[in-house]
């Protein structure tokens, strides 16, 4: 095999992919936990892993960027390489957003609970459950599972919907719970986005397999 | 864009062996075509058919229509010598004659009879601006041709194809003798060239097809498993074996 450096070089990238991908998976289930359980050193420590998030993105980078200018890769080398730049900067991203939720974890600091947390946890667990597959489909070529994956999205949403309605009826009761209510928001909106960020990395599993550049599904947010 | 040259269903055999299977493909005006594939597989020979520089060869037999401009250049009574003047072809290595850098330029046009000095001068500067030889050479015309570097010395040869005015030139690995300063030299000129000429170039170099070309055809045993635009081929090609050659899995 006269490519046999090359390909270990390109699996190893990937490899790098899946290890970001678990420590952002990490992120959002140790930043959720933080919030439910009010476990403020938690979610410090999530704060300050972001940094790891980050440089483990620049290090792929500059993996990939060592690769084009070593080797030129052309066709579906060169197409994996390209989603891998973009799969890095989605999941760094959704690492930021877990950061976010951490933030606003230590911000309500210890006040009382507006209401016991359901479906943020399960929001954050549909985000983690279309995140690992998502990295599968990429790491199998799998567009099939990408296509279904990025439709799941729509659970998320609507699972946000259900937090904005019912939050919304709390603030209207009572005004006092406006601030908390809000921040809430605000954690269900990072889950959001996080889960809008996933049917990003979805594409580039279309991408990587077909070579074509296409949205497949646009979120309603 | 209408094709320059139509090649249909070209088949070439040397004595027994067959060369090019069943090609068919259009090459396009004022476009540079990449042809790209292992050793032997016939990528050279389709580029020689395209001027019947394969003629000279014996035991050859080749089958099918090449239609430059929409004439059978293999049609009987079609002269061989106009044929070669519209279709111009650059070799591997640079092969200027013993003579001077004036003479290699007007080769061409005195064969052809021109012997009018004032319009041999006129040419010889015209063609070398256009090989972009002019301003390396133009106080030493009468040095030898050989004298010069090799990139210049391809440069010589390509000025040596302009003068007679082709519509076409064909470039068999013109840059594979070549250090890389010459070949970008070469490149950036073929660019300059094909706003006036058609171009059709073999390439061992798979960057260099990339980087020059607008059309690409990968040949394989003969036959030409895919011909697309440039940047389809290596960004998504169709055919498995194409993507196997150009990732260097295979050839």
């Amino acid at each position: 095999m006269p490519r046999e450096s090359f390909d270990h070089y390109l699996g190893g990238l990937q490899d790098e992919v899946l290890v970001l991908g678990s420590m952002v998976e990490k992120a959002i289930a140790r930043s959720i936990k933080a919030l439910r359980e009010r476990d403020l050193e938690l979610a410090r420590q999530v704060v300050a892993d972001d940094a790891r998030i980050n440089q483990k993105r620049l290090d792929i980078e500059e993996g990939c960027i060592e690769l084009v200018v070593t080797q030129q890769p052309v066709a579906s080398d060169l197409r994996v390489i390209v989603a891998i730049l973009n799969i890095v900067v989605d999941l760094e991203r959704i690492g930021d957003h877990a950061e976010g939720v951490a933030k606003i974890a230590v911000m309500i600091g210890d006040e009382p609970p507006l209401k016991p947390l359901v479906d943020l946890p399960r929001m954050a667990e549909k985000a983690i459950d279309m995140l690992r597959r998502s990295l599968n489909a990429f790491i199998s070529r799998d567009s099939e599972a990408a296509m279904k994956i990025s439709a799941e999205d729509d659970e998320v949403d609507n699972l946000y919907d259900q937090v904005y309605r019912e939050l919304l009826t709390f603030m209207l009761e009572d005004p006092r719970t406006i601030t908390r209510a809000t921040r809430l928001i605000w954690v269900a909106h990072n889950l959001e986005r996080s889960a809008d960020r996933i049917t990003n990395i979805c594409e580039r599993v279309v991408f990587t397999v077909t070579g074509r550049m296409e949205e497949i599904g646009a979120s309603k947010y | 864009m209408d094709p320059k040259i139509q090649i249909r269903e070209l088949d070439f055999h040397y004595g027994k062996v067959q060369a090019l299977k069943r090609v068919t493909l259009d090459i396009k005006e004022h476009q540079i075509t990449a042809l790209i594939g292992p050793s032997g597989c016939g990528k050279s020979t389709f580029l020689r058919t395209l001027n019947r520089m394969n003629d000279i060869i014996p035991h050859t037999c080749l089958e099918g229509k090449v239609l430059l401009d929409g004439l059978n250049i293999y049609e009987l009574g079609v002269d061989v010598v106009e044929v070669r003047k519209r279709v111009g072809m650059v070799f591997q290595q640079p092969n200027p004659f013993p003579k001077s850098i004036f003479e290699n330029a007007v080769f061409g046009p005195r064969m052809l009879g021109l012997n009018h000095r004032a319009s041999l001068d006129e040419m010889v500067e015209r063609s070398l601006r256009k090989a972009a030889l002019w301003d390396e050479v133009k106080d030493n015309l009468g040095k030898s041709g050989l004298a010069l570097s090799g990139g210049q010395q391809q440069r010589l040869c390509i000025a040596r194809v302009l003068a007679v005015e082709p519509e076409v030139i064909l470039m068999d690995e013109p840059c594979s003798a070549l250090d890389p300063l010459s070949t970008l030299k070469i490149e950036e000129l073929m660019q300059e060239l094909k706003k006036s000429y058609t171009i059709v170039i073999v390439t061992h170099n798979m960057q260099q097809a990339a980087r020059v070309s607008d059309w690409t055809g990968f040949f394989l045993l003969g036959e030409v498993v895919e011909y697309n635009k440039t940047s389809e081929i290596f960004s998504r090609p169709k055919d498995k074996r194409t993507e196997d050659y150009i990732t260097g899995r295979f050839g």
